[in-house]
């Protein structure tokens, strides 16, 4: 069991030794939403609306940046050696999960300390919340962005997914428009998509009024959406291959 | 310590290795020789328990590779082709991630990350990042990375591709000192000629078939006698003249006639006499493992 959490512990140590190296990645990673939500918010003069989506936002980059590097790193890089050590698959996709999760975590940290421009401020204790919210959201979409790049030969076929599957997601789950105005099929893909709950969590709190759906709905439903998620990395990278990418 | 027992695999329609069995003895160094796409890396990867094969099975230290791979990974060294380094690490970083997936850690991890590096004149680059390291250093930190957890077997894939010749010849002396200090036993893959001269036994793998199996000088005393090349403008002519004339079966590729045969001194003489004006160029050398490959599969290895 302690062999478990050392090798998850190393894991998740890397990814962050590798993040603290390559800082220009926080730039990256913070700008654009950033620029996204500076651009919309003072456009159409409403900072607070577009808040809660473009701190999402940062932190699903972020996550797609993390996770996309299991491509190459299966194939050429240390996520080879993992696969021939005796270290639990579980254990790998904890530490990695994780790793990339605290990564999305400080960059969507870093995203709120623009919140007093969104008229939100935020007391030390409310802190709290917020950075849990922050987290649980940064798990979920570390462990969506796992599921999809577990089985890709390539880097291409995830930026076709991002661009088809992805961004329209995070379009449609609140982060522009509230659910209570949005045209009828549209109100629907609202309701099954997993992302809507997570911006109307931070929405709650944050608090923004008229944050639909529920806070303990979204808690739940954020929370359940990560759990499947990390389960099912885990059960994916446990399968044994009959073929191989590299 | 492996016995490979009729092993098959197929992707899709295609097969890549088609009921291969043979052994490998307790400190030996033994060579997978063929060209690209002859099923070694294939091989490889189903003993380093990264793919599960069609048919078949192989065991390691005596544990089935893929019933029993945990059992396995914790005996097997694996040294890729290609990097499995974290480039933005420092080599030391490396290698005490690669020990805590072994479970290694404390005192035992740091002792043997010294003598990992010290043994492959690593420790002065400890604190590089892998990514200002050169090829042959960077392939010495997997082997490094590879030995932590003192593995009986070591597998390595391709391993001297990409050195030039220095990095080649110090890579093979780390290996031999692998073997006769440790007593690791080593089965490597290899397309080239000189490092698979340099094993104790081979297999020639060529279209996922064995062909044959031996020690180098075994396989090369196939070849009764000598190696004769032979340039000319038409060669399926002068082949088929020899072959009626010589009772011999000359091999006709990349532009040029070879004969095998006992006495090619004498064939020589014979042969220029015989066709007068027609031969442009005579050759003669002792067989190498290149012409066994040839002349069981009629295809070259590079």
């Amino acid at each position: 069991m302690s062999n478990f959490f050392l090798a998850a512990a190393t894991l998740w140590q890397r990814e962050l030794v590798r993040f603290w190296r390559q800082k220009s990645r926080v730039l990256g990673v913070v700008a654009s939403p950033l620029v996204f939500w500076l651009l919309i918010g003072y456009g159409s003069n409403d900072l607070a609306r577009f808040y809660s989506g473009a701190l999402v936002l940062t932190v699903m980059f972020s996550a797609i940046f993390s996770t996309i590097s299991i491509i190459e790193d299966r194939r050429e890089g240390f996520l080879l050696s993992m696969l021939v050590s005796p270290a639990p698959r579980s254990s790998m996709v904890l530490g990695k999960i994780l790793g990339a999760a605290t990564l999305a975590w400080i960059q969507g940290l870093i995203f709120l300390a623009f919140a007093p421009l969104a008229g939100v401020s935020i007391h030390l204790l409310e802190l709290i919340p917020v950075a849990a919210a922050i987290f649980l959201i940064s798990f979920t979409l570390t462990g969506l962005g796992f599921v999809i790049a577990w089985r890709m030969e390539s880097t291409s076929g995830f930026h076709a997914i991002m661009n088809l599957l992805l961004v329209p997601m995070w379009m449609v789950s609140g982060s522009l428009f509230p659910m209570s105005t949005a045209h009828g099929w549209v109100k629907a893909i609202m309701w099954v998509n997993p992302l809507t709950y997570s911006i109307a969590l931070l929405n709650h709190t944050l608090r923004f009024p008229n944050a639909a759906p529920g806070e303990m709905e979204s808690l739940v439903v954020t929370a359940v959406f990560g759990l499947v998620l990390f389960l099912a990395s885990g059960i994916m990278a446990a399968q044994k291959a009959t073929h191989s990418a590299a | 310590m492996i016995q490979v027992q009729n092993l098959t695999h197929r992707y899709g329609d295609r097969t890549a290795l088609s009921n291969v069995s043979f052994e490998v003895r307790t400190g030996e160094i033994f060579g997978l020789l063929g060209p690209n796409g002859g099923g070694k890396s294939t091989l490889f990867r189903i003993l380093s328990t990264m793919m599960v094969p069609t048919a078949g099975r192989a065991l390691i230290a005596g544990h089935d590779v893929v019933r029993d791979s945990a059992a396995v990974r914790r005996q097997v060294g694996v040294v890729f082709q290609t990097q499995s380094l974290d480039k933005a690490l420092t080599v030391e970083e490396n290698l005490r991630a690669q020990g805590h997936l072994h479970g290694l850690r404390g005192v035992v991890l740091n002792e043997r990350m010294e003598r990992a590096m010290e043994r492959l004149g690593l420790a002065d680059r400890r604190r590089d990042l892998v990514e200002t390291l050169s090829g042959g250093l960077r392939r010495r930190v997997e082997i490094a990375k590879a030995l932590l957890h003192k593995p009986q077997v070591l597998l390595m894939d391709e391993a001297s591709t990409g050195l030039d010749p220095a990095a080649r010849r110090d890579l093979s002396r780390h290996i031999e000192s692998l073997r006769s200090g440790d007593g690791v036993t080593i089965l490597l893959t290899t397309h080239i000629l000189e490092e698979a001269g340099r094993c104790d036994r081979l297999v020639l793998l060529h279209q996922g078939n064995m062909v044959a199996e031996g020690t180098p000088a075994e396989l090369r005393a196939r070849i009764g006698g000598d190696v004769v090349v032979l340039q000319t403008a038409d060669t399926a002519l002068l082949a088929s003249k020899i072959e009626q004339r010589f009772g011999v079966r000359p091999v006709v590729r990349d532009g040029e006639v070879r004969v095998e045969i006992a006495n090619g001194h004498r064939f020589i003489a014979e042969v220029v006499e015989a066709f007068p004006g027609v031969i442009e160029s005579v050759g003669l050398h002792k067989p190498t493992l290149e012409d066994v490959f040839v002349d069981q599969t009629g295809a070259s290895i590079e």
